[in-house]
């Protein structure tokens, strides 16, 4: 018995039960839109990326959903279900004042340091694929989907730098609040120096650049 | 809560606005006249000095816009060629004359009868776009009416959903110089993702330069009737990076292909991955069309994956394609595809207004001229990168 949560971009998500856990079933389907070949190519790739990289952060200690089971053949990643809500529904939460956004901002900060750390670039940072714990508050990072293993700090940069586009174009008027994410960030972080040297190369590259000034 | 000075409104005591709309920031060169007609007045229908912005968006949305005249005339180089910014600006300077004449006898109208001068202030080539900026600035002081500068990618934006009737897409916008995902929050165009290095348009065009393809009607358009006889897929990189995209590798990476491999057997490779299986050799050589075919499949699904990703993220149930890139029917037909699976509907225009054109500014510098916007003469210089999201979209209110 398998009811639907959420369908995704990627995939359809399905609560169910493993042995007795609340699980999460997270099933890929075949995206019609795609060449059926390169489709395959993807999605097989994707499944097995996504499995080993929660695998990595659960050895690691990071704060992720248990691996539950994979199925390569069927394209379907068993997970714990995780009680609790995203930081993107937290932070647009009325009730959310600063100080409880600068604790979040903080756990963020952490986890992403804990995560750069051991060389896992998530690749899909947005407030909605960090979730807040019912149970102890702890920040878990969830969907996978697009990590990877990479040592380069290009990628690293490039990851924070997706996160801060996405957040501060969900949360407009939240710059205090990314801002205390990289503190933090910086603090955990050996690397961060290096990162945040190539996360300034990464805003001013191409197009992103604004002229004004 | 923003509210603006009903007198100083365009639409005060007069229901009709009626722009001219120059565009000139790459190698199209448009011009359109549009009128604006609201119901009625504002100052019938809002009393006092001052109007709510929710009221002003009101009911400049529900105002009736007519295309008097859309002309434009294209820069096509030789093939294997593209166009360099000063024969571009050498174009329009010769043919932007003329091309105002026409319109203003199309429209049926005479300069007295122009409300507002809006024209492209960028983003775009330089050259082209002072070319351009210089009529706009001449014809402003000739007959003393006002200019509004226009963001071209606002443009885009805001013709797109006037033709179409999408109200609040999430927009992919496709062309030459620019790849964007966008979505609408707080008077803001929000970019929520784009293009890391070189747009889809550029990528298309220099592979349609290195192959040897006619830019004439467009490149792009040359390589999607290649692509329709291609059937080999080959293996090509693909570059999503969360909600960003990027191209130059793969470019390198076909332009590679072209050079080295066009005619041979596929089987016969050593460095092509899809192959190491050991492939029967009864695939047939590899040609120009499999690899327009292989380019398109790879860099559209890449476009729509986050096209798909930004609508999960806001819950976006429409998605509107502008600029030219939207133009070609198969990338239509794949993010129709993906609509269906998500059960969202698109919105996608025709060739007319995909690929630039003067009525798309006309019609995007009206609406902020009609919110009491205008640029003076010491604020219109162009600016080759002109962000989306740095225009105050005071027109709307949602």
């Amino acid at each position: 018995m398998a009811t639907l949560v959420q369908q995704g971009a990627e995939a359809k998500v399905y609560a169910t039960s493993f042995y007795g856990r609340d699980a999460i079933v997270k099933e890929r389907f075949p995206k019609t839109y795609r060449h059926p070949d390169l489709d395959k190519k993807l999605t097989h790739k994707r499944v097995v990326q996504e499995a080993r990289c929660l695998a990595r952060c659960q050895r690691a200690g990071i704060d992720v959903p248990a691996l539950y089971n994979v199925d390569t053949y069927t394209n379907v990643i068993y997970m714990e279900r995780i009680a609790g809500r995203t930081v993107k529904l937290c932070l647009l939460d009325p009730e959310t004042d600063q100080a409880a956004a600068v604790q979040v901002a903080t756990k963020i900060g952490e986890s992403l340091a804990a995560l750069h750390a051991i060389d896992i670039v998530h690749g899909d940072l947005t407030t909605s694929n960090l979730f807040l714990r019912d149970s102890n508050g702890s920040l878990a990072i969830i969907d996978f989907g697009l990590s990877y293993h990479s040592h380069m700090i290009e990628d690293k940069a490039v990851d924070l730098y997706v996160l801060e586009r996405a957040f501060l174009s969900t949360h407009p008027d939240s710059q205090a609040i990314f801002d205390r994410i990289l503190e933090v960030y910086l603090a955990h972080c050996k690397q961060a120096q290096k990162v945040f040297a190539k996360l300034e190369d990464v805003r001013l590259r191409g197009r992103k650049r604004s002229m004004v000034g | 809560m923003a509210t603006f000075s009903l007198t100083s409104l365009p639409n005060y005591d007069r229901t009709t606005v009626i722009s001219l709309g120059l565009e000139g920031s790459a190698n199209k060169l448009g011009v359109g006249v549009v009128r604006h007609t609201l119901l009625q007045p504002l100052s019938a229908q809002f009393a006092g000095q001052t109007i709510q912005a929710t009221h002003l968006a009101e009911a400049l949305h529900g105002q009736q816009v007519d295309v008097l005249a859309n002309l434009r005339h294209t820069y096509i180089t030789p093939p294997g060629q593209g166009f360099l910014p000063k024969d571009t600006a050498v174009h329009h300077r010769q043919y932007i004359l003329p091309l105002i004449a026409q319109a203003l006898q199309e429209a049926q109208i005479t300069p007295a009868d122009v409300d507002a001068i809006c024209f492209t202030q960028g983003p775009g080539m330089g050259g082209p776009l002072v070319s351009v900026a210089i009529v706009a600035r001449t014809l402003s002081l000739l007959w003393q009416r006002p200019l509004v500068g226009v963001n071209h990618c606002v443009g885009h934006i805001e013709m797109g959903r006037q033709i179409t009737g999408a109200t609040n897409p999430v927009v992919l916008y496709v062309s030459g110089g620019n790849t964007q995902v966008i979505a609408y929050a707080q008077n803001r165009y929000r970019i929520f993702g784009e293009t890391l290095d070189i747009a889809v348009g550029n990528c298309l065009d220099r592979f349609a330069r290195i192959i040897n393809l006619p830019n004439d009607p467009s490149p792009g358009y040359n390589i999607e009737q290649y692509a329709k006889r291609g059937s080999q897929l080959v293996d090509l990189p693909y570059a999503v990076k969360g909600m960003d995209v990027s191209f130059s590798g793969i470019l390198y990476n076909v332009q590679t292909l072209a050079k080295t491999r066009l005619g041979t057997n596929r089987s016969t490779s050593t460095n092509d991955n899809a192959d190491s299986k050991g492939q029967p050799s009864t695939c047939p050589p590899l040609t120009a069309e499999d690899l327009c075919f292989s380019l398109q499949e790879t860099i559209f699904a890449m476009l729509i994956e986050i096209t798909e990703r930004a609508m999960a993220h806001i819950g976006s149930q429409e998605v509107l394609i502008v600029g030219g890139v939207g133009c070609n029917l198969r990338l239509q037909e794949m993010m129709g595809e993906m609509a269906r699976q998500r059960g969202a509907n698109v919105f996608a225009t025709d060739e007319r207004f995909c690929i630039d054109n003067g009525i798309m500014i006309a019609h995007a510098g009206t609406l902020a001229f009609q919110t009491g916007f205008a640029t003076s003469l010491a604020d219109s210089t162009i600016t080759q990168r002109f962000r989306t999201d740095e225009v105050y979209v005071a027109w709307r209110d949602d």
